[in-house]
């Protein structure tokens, strides 16, 4: 198993609708960047490796055909993964597999979604004849389960709330990030509207075109790299089946199994205290004191006192988000990777404004369908 | 000199003949008769509804099929606030999932009842839409009436949270 | 690289199946885990191939993870893309050395919809697709352009359409075609130069395959060893290619050590007559080679699982001794955008 190092990272300014380029124009602006930021041009990669979520998403099937000259994949092995929400992740996974498994030396790659160009709610439950109409959305979804987190937690209310400021916050020293609320506060947020009890309107992801790439590079290719690679210390995805009985949907297995296999790769015992940083998949606020517990760095039940002690924030111990997370910005099948890439900014120290001082370890997260696929990898800018 | 193109307006049409599969096809069947059908896991034992061919844990086959009752208990929920294409209810509306007596998992299907009385353990029964106009759909469950029972305690439905 | 096998291939194909993609799946996985000798709790990853626009549902290879029991929680992945992308990924997994065994696994009910539209929205969407070019055209304007160049004739694809469909018809559990190449010929354009035996009939299936390394390949008397793969895509525009070729299909061959040697199988995915044709010729087969004896895309074609199918009849024959050395073939998009190339061999 080779090391596997991150030596480009490149993202769009995520929006609404971008509607000054095509899908093509979307990706290949993130590859660019990425690609400049390794010092490298299109020629030099061997490999891409696209992630996006649903092809109703953009009503283009298999998209990799269509973009395989934009992302410069003529005459290479071009692969499109698709793990529902978590693919952005996932596909950060396939490709540093093959920079591991010594098959390439330098791969691209790329997650987005440009939902602005089809319609993502009708996508995410069109009327299959089977069901009845009963959810608006992945939120009417999540709000009976994030109920249930609040009554097993004894969880004061205002928790929710509380995430969705700080990773709104958090958003305005990301000029990538969507949504920019400059008049967030606890107060504005509290006058949110309902949306499907408990979730507020404050505490739910956007809609967003975007794209997010990475240049992986193989240890050889990353010597020759100017700036300051961030390794990858450990991979893992788990899945579970959407509904079976005794299924805990407030604290999946795959989750804790998910992060349990990829500290064991990457040293890791003790989160709270080993990791600087984490980006974890949080599209609703609630999720955050729930995978809080589910990935180690709370006990159960304890995760919002995390919270609302202020341990998740910028200056706290464990800062989570601090990009502005999925509640900032929300292309689906980019997020994930915004999460890994988000993390190698930090152990690289480019990020910015959002930068948490001496970040050496990062954690990146995703997770997609009813809460049952998972991806995550540890960075460090230690080499393994 | 026009406005540039920035985009177009490309629909697409595309038409689907669907199946549901043998098992839910059955589980469908029955729902025109206002029966509940569920199945059996041959290697874990537990009930499954809708019925299906494979137990989700097990990649087993159903041992039995059994019909189980209309009763339930509302597990969790929530309340829905926002207007969406294909709604049929009013808002506000609740969302709930049901833990029918006799299943280990619940289904998911609306509450009839105001919103600020929805509640964790609510025991609930289906009300039925008439038999002239059920169809194999979960439709033909028009949504759960509270039955007026005092409510599961929490520890009889905590682990189906 | 590591020593990969392939150590047993299931698949299942009906003209139109009833079945959901749980009880397809169901079906195959459990025939190929018994025959691989290898324990649930052995399978270190799995992977899927499917497509959502096949079925018009989103998200569908979410339910079809039921028919795998994911319990407790394994390993697990999906690419949007023919099962051969899925088999691919599981052998980079291996690669990657972490674990001994995968299960792939690919399903597609074609009979819900409309293949040769449906597949219109996998081109450009701003300059293509708004145009509906059905898949029957544009395979039309490859097979135009091979016989314009004279590379084949209508005769030379009519010959080969009646002996793949000869070949095929038990596995799809249909007819072979009993006409003479005459008779065929003189049938009716569908979209000329392709008449209707020229394109392979589109069925409900799956397949599952399950990879090993290690000593777990010693499960099975004669594992088929991936010896090299390989995969290249070409640009998307029709117009920006010479169609008559396969570039990315000899381009593919050379890196997975295909080119120049001898195999007594070769399967190639082609759903279409001159498909076939213009594949074996990239990949450079000699006359003595047992083209498509499986009868390829025309014994069964749920689309999406009939590259994962090539490999896994490629697989079958040197598992079950018939062969020694064998090469596989998966393609995807339109007028064969990208391609895969695999060779496998018997124990040396």
């Amino acid at each position: 198993m080779n090391p596997c190092a991150v030596i480009g990272i490149g993202q769009n300014k995520h929006t609404t609708k971008r509607d000054d380029l095509s899908i093509a124009g979307l990706v290949r602006e993130a590859a660019l960047r990425a690609l400049e930021d390794a010092g490298l041009g299109f020629r030099d990669i061997d490999a891409v490796v696209i992630g996006k979520a649903p092809d109703m998403f953009e009503g283009v099937m298999m998209p990799e055909l269509y973009l395989a000259d934009a992302l410069g994949a003529v005459g290479k092995p071009m692969m499109r993964v698709h793990t529902a929400g978590s693919v952005g992740g996932s596909t950060a996974v396939v490709a540093s597999h093959l920079i591991t498994s010594g098959i390439h030396e330098r791969v691209l790659t790329v997650a987005f979604e440009k939902q602005s160009e089809s319609d993502a709610m009708w996508a995410l439950s069109p009327r299959y004849p089977f069901q009845p109409p009963l959810v608006a959305g992945a939120g009417g979804f999540f709000a009976p389960i994030v109920r249930s987190y609040m009554r097993r937690a004894s969880a004061p209310a205002d928790v929710g709330l509380m995430v969705a400021v700080k990773d709104r916050q958090n958003a305005l020293k990301n000029p990538y990030a969507h949504l920019h609320m400059d008049d967030i506060s606890l107060d504005t947020a509290r006058a949110s509207p309902m949306l499907w009890d408990p979730i507020r309107y404050v505490e739910t992801c956007p809609s967003s075109d975007g794209a997010c790439a990475m240049v992986l590079a193989s240890e050889r290719a990353a010597k020759l790299a100017s700036k300051k690679p961030a390794w990858v210390r450990g991979t893992a995805v788990r899945s579970e089946p959407a509904m079976f009985a005794g299924r805990d949907q407030v604290d999946p297995r795959a989750g804790r199994d998910c992060a349990a296999d990829v500290y064991k790769q990457a040293g890791i015992t003790d989160p709270r205290r080993q990791v600087d940083a984490a980006e974890l998949y949080v599209p609703f606020s609630w999720f955050e004191p729930m995978w809080l517990e589910n990935l180690g760095f709370a006990e159960v039940n304890q995760g919002w006192k995390l919270t609302l002690e202020g341990a998740t924030a910028l200056g706290g111990d464990i800062p989570i988000n601090p990009s502005g997370g999925v509640l900032s910005t929300n292309p689906i099948g980019a997020s994930g990777m915004l999460r890994f890439a988000e993390a190698a900014l930090q152990v690289r120290g480019q990020a910015g404004e959002h930068q948490i001082d001496g970040a050496r370890t990062a954690v990146g997260h995703a997770y997609g369908g009813a809460s049952q696929f998972f991806a995550m990898w540890v960075v460090s800018s230690e080499k393994p | 000199m026009s406005e540039p193109v920035k985009g177009i307006k490309s629909p697409v049409r595309l038409e689907y003949t669907v199946s549901a599969g043998r098992a839910l096809s059955r589980f469908l069947a029955a729902l025109t008769e206002a029966r509940l059908l569920a199945g059996r896991c041959s290697v874990c034992r537990k009930v499954y509804i809708p019925l299906r061919s494979v137990c989700p844990t097990c990649a087993a086959p159903m041992s039995e099929e059994l019909t189980i009752a209309d009763t339930g208990t509302v597990t969790t929920f929530c309340i829905v606030n926002v207007p969406f294409e294909g709604q049929t209810m009013k808002l506000p509306y609740v969302y709930a999932s049901v833990l029918l007596d006799g299943a280990d998992l619940p289904i998911l299907h609306l509450i009839q009842i105001p919103a600020e009385e929805a509640r964790m353990g609510l025991r609930v029964k289906a009300e039925w839409v008439p038999p002239a106009e059920r169809r194999p759909t979960l439709e033909s469950i028009r949504w759960f009436t509270p039955t007026g029972e005092p409510d599961a305690p929490f520890d009889t439905f905590k682990e189906h949270l | 690289m590591r020593e990969v096998a392939v150590v047993s291939f299931a698949e299942v194909a009906y003209p139109r199946s009833e079945d959901d993609e749980v009880e397809l799946i169901s079906a195959v996985i459990g025939r190929a885990m018994t025959a691989s000798g290898i324990a649930k709790s052995e399978i270190g990853f799995t992977v899927s191939g499917s497509c959502d626009y096949l079925g018009g549902r989103p998200f569908s290879f979410v339910t079809a993870l039921d028919a795998v029991g994911a319990w407790p929680p394994i390993s697990e992945s999906h690419v949007e893309m023919d099962g051969a992308w899925a088999f691919y990924e599981a052998w980079v997994r291996l690669q990657h050395g972490d674990i001994d065994a995968a299960l792939v696994y690919a399903f597609g009910r074609t009979s819900q919809g409309e293949l040769r539209d449906v597949l219109a929205t996998q081109l450009d969407p701003y300059y293509f697709a708004p145009l509906w070019p059905d898949a029957v055209s544009l395979a039309a304007l490859q097979a135009r352009a091979m016989i314009d160049k004279g590379i084949c004739s209508e005769k030379d694809m009519a010959e080969v359409a009646r002996a793949r469909r000869r070949a095929g018809a038990a596995r799809r559990a249909s007819s072979p075609v009993e006409a003479s190449v005459d008779a065929l010929l003189a049938s009716p354009y569908v979209v000329a130069p392709l008449r209707s035996h020229d394109c392979a009939p589109n069925s409900d299936g799956a397949a599952a395959m399950v990879l090993a390394a290690g000593d777990l390949v010693k499960r099975v008397a004669r594992p088929a060893f991936i010896r090299g793969v390989d995969h290249r895509i070409e640009a998307h525009a029709l117009g920006a290619r010479d169609l008559s070729r396969s570039r990315s299909t000899e381009l593919a061959a050379e890196k997975a050590g295909a080119k120049g040697r001898h195999f007594d199988v070769a399967e190639i995915h082609a759903p279409y007559s001159h498909q076939d044709i213009l594949v074996a010729r990239a990949l450079g087969l000699a006359g003595d080679v047992a083209i498509n004896p499986s009868g390829g895309a025309f014994g069964a074609n749920a689309y999406i699982v009939t590259g994962l199918g090539r490999i896994g009849a490629a697989a079958t024959s040197i598992i079950d001794g018939t062969a020694k050395s064998a090469v596989a073939h998966a393609t995807s998009g339109p007028c064969l955008q990208q391609n895969m190339v695999c060779v496998l061999g018997g124990e040396r």
